[in-house]
């Protein structure tokens, strides 16, 4: 048995966002971190290798410096790293990046017995669709918003979430399951998972790597291959500042209160 | 001297930083307020393999270097002193010694648990009789009739770790030399003892100013029998092991206040562009800006010189003086750093609300433990040949 | 589907508004994408159709569909589709899809929505934009749009005529919206976040005059590889954010003292009437259940009064809350971004402030 697991390197929106003048963000200055439902996919993959001793692969598309990532999660304990690579992959929207990623993982190898992990979505785009459509891709059945997996043999169950409360299902593998963060709490790396990550297999798909795949076409990925483009991007506009009340005491809030009650809002 | 780190010692800090901010930081008050030992805590960082950072795999060890470890007690006392001064005494004075100085069958048996962290470590040269003047022992060790067991008897005090340690360095006196000119000397031996051996015993818990919640006892040993084997390094070069541990605990402890400098500054930082005064904040002020400029040059210089005998030490070069500048000055400077970061937070930097009050009173061990600022600068004197 | 063709833009007409049901239930987001959906429907003069797939639904519920603007309702009656599968699902719809062929399908971006949205689209060969929070097809409206919620010089700028779906979404956390289209596949299909699109009025007529379409679904248990073991309620009531006239929410301010933080918000929502919502660091420090988040990642509110205690107002956040009628921020940080869109700030420690506010509003309510 073999995890795969398909993590994203996301600017970090929780913290400082650069936007540049002309209103998109500023990637290069803000500070990259592994998304939050992807680090719940590789834990519970090593959660997996932890009690049966399979092999676990991460993969990530992105620019080259997604290496320092792909290292890291080594430094947690998965076994290899591939880093999906190219000028052709760039500009790709979700069906066609899941297109890259699934040729990339049919590359890994994708045996009878084997599970693919992605987090549910991630958190510079929140789309949540790239892992659906990467089963969609290689023929294998999905289990998204996964809260708990149980692996047996070649049986897999999840209890899946809903907003109102969670289905359980049954899969066989080889499938696909897109993990959310409260499945559980990722571990740190380890001291000593640090000294081996730079010594694990790491390998680079670029285009040559891929291109024989039929999934792969100049015609289906980058943003040629996209189907959806953006039409306008814009910043909301910033909402005039309200009234600020004097002081924070007895006073300031019977007045608050007042006010509320003129408007009617109590 | 290249100050560039690796890929693996800047993953690694990040590492240490994730874990201390989420782990450590959070536990720091209620360690200081309840004179707590961290034993969840230490429990993770054995895990991580925190235990035993720099030694090799094949005792148990991660297999990174001195530097690593340094970076490691430093970003932890960032956060808490306490679980800093944890790792650094159990690290440098107890699994050190044994690595440097220990037969294979007793690096066998220690390391591969100290290094897990199975088992906690301690080291007790100190005695009432017996602090900066380290010659002054009274513990002895003397050899059964049989010459199978060494009976140990004395005490030690301030030994951190003592509480939940399972293995103790002991320096004790080994009989009595007299020189050429027939003056006498006490001829001193290093023992590995273990918490569980007959005779030995864990005495009185200090009530101390700062890291209050890490294990500071005294030991007791009445007719403590241990095996003729625990003996560690050659009978009577017990002093120089002790030295030479010393020498590494030094580059633990000046890491240690290396962080909690750091800490203080961050603390101040953070502060200090919150803080409204006079309609604008503090950190506005030039008086808060060159503050936080001194006390950040200070850190820095401390750094350099901490990660300096850190890389020497890693090297096999003589470090000795080294240890003792990085320590002299890094105690120094975290004292002052933290006392400044205090005074910017004015009346709340003085209350248990903030942790700067606490970065204080833990830093001030930083210039008396595992040798006083003076000890420091004797032994970097004689190194210049000053005497 | 071997003759589908997505990139015969040309062929496809109408729009369609999958209609989610759970436990024989219509979801509420289905009614707020039929009236939405009805809106495009009228500005391209084409047909709204509700895709309903189910088990013995009830006549009721269906013509309920016909209610909300859709003129047909296609109907795709199979006991394996009484509860969600994705291979069921996507396979009776894109089935249906390849032989109707509809120019725009929105689906709700519920977990069950997006998780059908993708497998869909993927198996079509079309795009999907996900979870939207506006929708237009007409460059006019989509300027009018745009006057109110962006700082684009709408007058002064260019704009491609076309009456492609412009899908509209927050994108990088809220710093930045996004409008994408799909201009060269068919059809173009958005999931679209529950809670935004206003349900319109329930129309009588347009229920008595709907067209239920029947369809003869092709599947077997073969199609379908997961075993769907049981599905349950949450035992917990979860927060009902959405519905709520009035939300407290609580963000990292708290963290002195979490527990009487979260007291504190529970007290002021219950005299307000409202219920308890938090920031994303609330909920990630594991201080709250996530059924409380608002902002980007979580649910996105417009009561009529919403109250931040010791939030900073990061953007993501901002993006769940600031269309809310009145916005109340209590955060001891004077330069904090929520007074930015706070209606009535106050600057002040939020353990000292709210009680007093609590205090406050029921001598208040007491008085009257």
């Amino acid at each position: 048995m073999k995890l795969i697991v398909c993590v994203k390197q996301v600017p970090d929106t929780s913290g400082v966002v650069a936007v540049k003048e002309d209103g998109t963000m500023d990637r290069a200055a803000m500070d990259t971190i592994t998304n939050h439902d992807d680090l719940a996919a590789v834990e519970a993959a090593l959660q997996i290798k932890d009690a049966t001793g399979c092999k676990v692969v991460v993969i990530s598309m992105g620019p080259p410096p997604a290496e320092g990532m792909l290292r890291e999660l080594l430094a947690r304990g998965c076994d290899e790293a591939v880093l999906v690579s190219a000028r052709e992959f760039g500009g790709s929207d979700t069906y066609a990046t899941s297109q890259i990623l699934a040729a990339a993982i049919k590359k890994v190898g994708v045996e009878e017995d084997d599970i693919i992990l992605c987090g549910r979505q991630a958190i510079d785009g929140d789309t949540a669709q790239v892992g659906p459509q990467i089963a969609e891709k290689l023929h294998v059945p999905q289990v998204s918003y996964a809260a708990d997996i149980q692996v047996e043999g070649k049986t897999v169950t999840v209890k899946r979430l809903l907003e109102d409360g969670y289905m359980t299902l049954k899969v066989q593998t080889p499938c696909l399951i897109t993990c959310v963060k409260e499945l559980n709490q990722p571990r740190y790396m380890s001291v000593g998972g640090i000294m081996e990550a730079y010594s694990k297999p790491y390998a680079v798909y670029n285009f040559e790597t891929l291109k024989d795949d039929p999934l792969i076409d100049l015609d289906t990925i980058g943003l040629k291959g996209s189907p959806t483009n953006v039409y306008k991007s814009f910043s909301p506009p910033v909402k005039g500042a309200g009234m600020m009340l004097e002081g924070a005491g007895k006073e300031a809030c019977e007045k608050l209160v007042a006010l509320l009650d003129a408007k009617h809002l109590i | 001297m290249d100050f560039h780190l690796s890929k693996e010692q800047e993953m690694l800090r990040k590492m240490y930083r994730e874990f201390a901010q989420n782990e450590v930081k959070p536990l720091a008050e209620e360690v200081d307020e309840k004179e707590m030992f961290p034993e969840e805590t230490v429990k993770k960082m054995a895990k991580l393999g925190m235990m035993g950072i720099y030694f090799p795999k094949e005792y148990g060890g991660a297999g990174a270097d001195v530097l690593s470890y340094a970076m490691c007690v430093e970003e932890l006392a960032k956060v808490c002193g306490t679980t800093a001064v944890i790792v650094s005494s159990h690290t440098s004075l107890c699994c050190a010694p044994i690595f440097e100085n220990g037969t294979d069958e007793q690096k066998a048996k220690y390391l591969p648990k100290l290094c897990s962290g199975q088992w906690l470590g301690a080291f007790g040269l100190t005695e009432p009789g017996a602090g900066t003047d380290a010659q002054g022992q009274q513990t002895t060790a003397v050899l059964d009739a049989k010459g199978e067991n060494w009976i140990l008897n004395g005490s030690k005090i301030f030994i951190t770790n003592a509480g939940y340690a399972n293995v103790f360095i002991i320096i004790a006196i080994t009989g009595v030399t007299t020189d050429k000119r027939g003056r006498t000397k006490k001829e001193i031996s290093a023992f590995i003892v273990e918490r569980t051996d007959p005779g030995f015993s864990v005495g009185k818990h200090e009530k101390k100013m700062g890291i209050r919640g890490s294990s500071t006892c005294e030991l007791i040993m009445e007719d403590c029998v241990i095996p003729k084997d625990r003996l560690l390094g050659k009978q009577g070069k017990g002093f120089n092991l002790a030295m030479a541990t010393l020498d590494g605990g030094r580059i633990g402890i000046a890491s240690q206040a290396l962080g909690l400098g750091e800490g203080a500054i961050e603390e101040a930082i953070a502060y200090t562009k919150e803080r409204v005064q006079f309609g604008r904040r503090i950190s506005q002020f030039q008086n808060t800006q060159f503050q936080l400029a001194d006390m950040h040059t200070r850190m820095q210089a401390a750094q350099f010189l901490v990660y300096s005998a850190a890389m020497k030490k890693q090297n096999h070069e003589p470090y000795s003086m080294d240890a003792a500048m990085a320590k002299l000055f890094a105690a120094e400077a975290a004292s002052d750093v933290t006392r400044r970061a205090v005074q910017l937070f004015g009346g709340y930097g003085y209350t248990r609300e903030y942790p700067v009050e606490r970065m204080m009173r833990d830093a001030k061990i930083t210039e008396i433990y595992e040798g006083t600022s003076e000890v420091q600068r004797m032994v970097i004197s004689s190194n210049l040949g000053v005497k | 589907m071997s003759e589908f063709n997505s990139r015969d833009t040309a062929a496809f007409k109408g729009v369609w508004v999958f209609c989610e049901q759970r436990e024989g239930a219509i979801m509420s987001t289905s009614y707020q994408l039929l009236s939405e959906g009805r809106k495009l429907a009228n500005d391209l003069g084409v047909e709204l159709c509700g895709v309903l797939l189910g088990h013995n639904m009830g006549e009721g519920a269906v013509k309920a569909l016909g209610g909300y603007g859709a003129d047909r309702v296609y109907l795709c009656d199979h006991p394996l589709l009484e509860t969600y599968t994705t291979d069921g699902y996507t396979k009776v719809i894109c089935d249906l899809v390849a032989e109707k062929k509809p120019e725009i399908f929105l689906i709700g971006a519920t977990n069950i929505g997006r998780d059908l949205g993708p497998r869909c689209a993927a198996r079509l060969h079309t795009g999907l934009t996900a979870d939207c929070t506006h929708l237009d097809v007409d460059v006019a409206k989509y300027k009018e749009f745009l006057k109110t919620t962006s700082t684009i010089d709408v007058d002064n700028t260019v704009f491609e005529e076309n009456t492609n779906l412009k899908m509209t979404r927050p994108a990088f956390g809220g710093h930045l919206m996004a409008t994408i289209i799909c201009p060269r596949f068919r059809p173009q299909m958005s999931t679209v976040r529950p809670g935004v699109m206003q349900t319109q009025p329930y129309d009588e007529a347009g229920a008595a005059k709907t067209v239920i379409d029947r369809v003869a679904v092709q599947l077997s248990k073969e199609d379908i590889h997961v075993d769907v073991l049981e599905v349950k309620k949450a035992a917990k009531k979860l927060v009902d954010l959405i519905g709520a006239d009035v939300v407290v929410s609580v963000g990292r301010g708290i963290s002195k003292d979490v527990a009487k933080g979260i007291a504190l918000a529970e007290e002021l929502a219950d005299a307000l009437g409202g219920v308890v919502g938090a920031s994303r660091a609330v909920v990630d420090a594991g201080w709250i259940t996530s059924d409380h988040q608002v902002g980007q990642t979580g649910k996105t509110v417009h009561p009529k009064i919403y109250v931040a205690l010791g939030i900073s107002g990061a953007i993501q956040h901002k993006a769940g809350m600031q269309d809310s009628e009145c916005i109340i921020a209590v955060n001891k940080n004077e330069s904090a971004p929520i007074f930015e869109v706070a209606s009535y700030g106050i600057t002040g420690d939020l353990f000292k402030v709210t009680p007093m506010l609590t205090e406050a509003i029921r001598a208040l309510k007491a008085s009257k």
